[in-house]
């Protein structure tokens, strides 16, 4: 699947913005995208599997918490920097 | 031999140089945007180089540099509580970072947010919890609620290593308290003796508080490990070991100052002499110096009288704030002292407090300050 990198994440990516990755389930595409980019998984899930504070995850345009969540065909993985800092 | 000035702060890491400790050349930052909440050089390599901190979305790492700061990588394994912990607790910033003694090279601690303790032995590129103390059975009842945290969470800091034993180790909580241990760390006690818990009602039964304290700042001398400091949110205080029981030698600070603040800096060489940097304790704690004079504090006997070293700064108000990381000497003779302030201000003396000059300005809000000679 299609997964849109933020801007705060591309140190991770070679500075891509955009990547693929595989997997039915968002944890399975989280582990392959950890796989390709080691480091990338705890940027944006904690140890406990939570989504981190300011990252929102968006799959095929639904934002979505659940990480044992199935991937629906042709969906895209939206991964957005949420509002912080300052 | 250069010595060089790592500055922590709220939106990344400066290093700055000096062969003379009068001007400095600041360099570009380091991972520009994050938060740094305490840099150290590892004083047995002089080469390795940690920084504690907080992604604003990306959550908490370590950063480590071998080329003085130029470039950095992020730990492999950052510290973390591992997956299914029974209290759900998640790192949010790594806040602390000690050096272990000599005896062994390549380990640290660190301190998190919330209260968590962390050991690498792989100079900083892994981490793993300290079940001794994380899932202490009393350790709970000792990081409190979140009523007993600062504001941005709860703080684990001063993590000190007995240059003598690495066993012997001390920790301190905001809030919480001291606490020891003598197995490196398989178990603690507390340390609180004789410290005030002013935001606390007296025991009825008139006894203390065995923990549940508020400790800002805790060291110890190099060459007199059994000689601690700590200034705590109510006063500064000094205990000699193996006596367990906390000194309030900040008494003997000017009534109209007061000993509150969140600093204390040790002479490298002499134990009788230390410096804080007082700040204001009364009505809504704004923390800021008394009266608008900053001023830092010499003691050379051990806490018994206190002289007032402010030349050389501001003659109109200034409303600094001087972090607890954000106050250090170095181990020249004559001693020098550097502070950062809130404002992105490093100030620095090369007569041990006698005077003070502005080193350099303009950096974000200062949380930390190391400095080092390297190689």
């Amino acid at each position: 699947m299609r997964v849109t990198v933020p801007t705060q994440l591309r140190d991770y990516t070679a500075g891509r913005g955009t990547v693929e990755a595989e997997g039915t389930t968002l944890a399975a595409v989280l582990d392959d995208l950890e796989r390709q980019f080691p480091g990338f998984r705890f940027r944006v899930i904690d140890e406990q599997d939570r989504v981190r504070r300011h990252i929102i995850l968006f799959v095929g345009g639904e934002r979505q918490d659940d990480l044992e969540a199935g991937i629906p065909p042709g969906a895209e993985l939206f991964i957005v920097g949420a509002l912080s800092g300052g | 031999m250069p010595l060089s000035l790592y500055v922590g702060t709220r939106k990344g890491v400066w290093t700055a140089t000096s062969v003379d400790r009068r001007a400095w050349r600041v360099g570009d930052p380091g991972f520009l945007g994050t938060q740094c909440h305490h840099v150290v050089l590892d004083p047995r390599d002089r080469r390795t180089l940690l920084c504690a901190s907080r992604q604003w979305h990306l959550g908490p790492t370590v950063f480590r540099s071998t080329d003085g700061g130029a470039t950095w990588k992020e730990a492999e394994s950052p510290p973390r509580f591992p997956k299914g912990d029974a209290r759900g607790r998640a790192v949010d910033h790594v806040f602390w970072l000690t050096p272990s003694s000599a005896a062994e090279p390549g380990v640290w601690y660190a301190g998190t947010s919330p209260k968590g303790l962390f050991r690498s032995e792989d100079g900083g590129r892994t981490w793993a919890p300290i079940t001794g103390f994380n899932d202490h059975p009393q350790q709970a009842q000792w990081v409190g609620s979140d009523k007993d945290e600062t504001p941005d969470g709860g703080k684990l800091h001063s993590i000190l290593v007995d240059p003598r034993d690495p066993r012997h180790l001390y920790l301190s909580m905001s809030g919480g308290g001291t606490f020891e241990s003598t197995d490196a760390g398989a178990d603690w006690r507390p340390l609180n003796s004789g410290v005030a818990m002013d935001f606390a009602p007296p025991k009825e039964d008139g006894t203390e508080y065995p923990f549940g304290h508020d400790p800002h700042c805790v060291v110890l001398h190099p060459q007199r490990p059994d000689r601690l400091w700590q200034q705590n949110h109510c006063g500064v205080y000094r205990m000699d070991r193996p006596e367990g029981r906390w000194v309030r030698v900040g008494r003997n600070l000017p009534p109209e100052v007061g000993d509150i603040g969140f600093p204390v800096v040790v002479h490298p060489r002499d134990p009788d002499t230390a410096w804080v940097f007082p700040m204001d304790g009364g009505g809504n704690w704004p923390r800021t110096p008394p009266s608008a004079r900053p001023a830092l504090f010499r003691t050379r006997d051990a806490g018994a009288t206190w002289e007032r070293q402010d030349r050389g700064f501001p003659t109109t108000p200034a409303w600094w704030t001087v972090k607890r990381q954000a106050m250090v000497a170095d181990d020249h003779d004559p001693v020098g002292l550097y502070f950062g302030t809130t404002q992105g201000e490093v100030w620095g003396s090369v007569d041990e407090g006698a005077s003070f000059s502005l080193l350099f300005r303009d950096l974000p809000q200062i949380h930390a300050i190391s400095v080092a000679e390297h190689d």
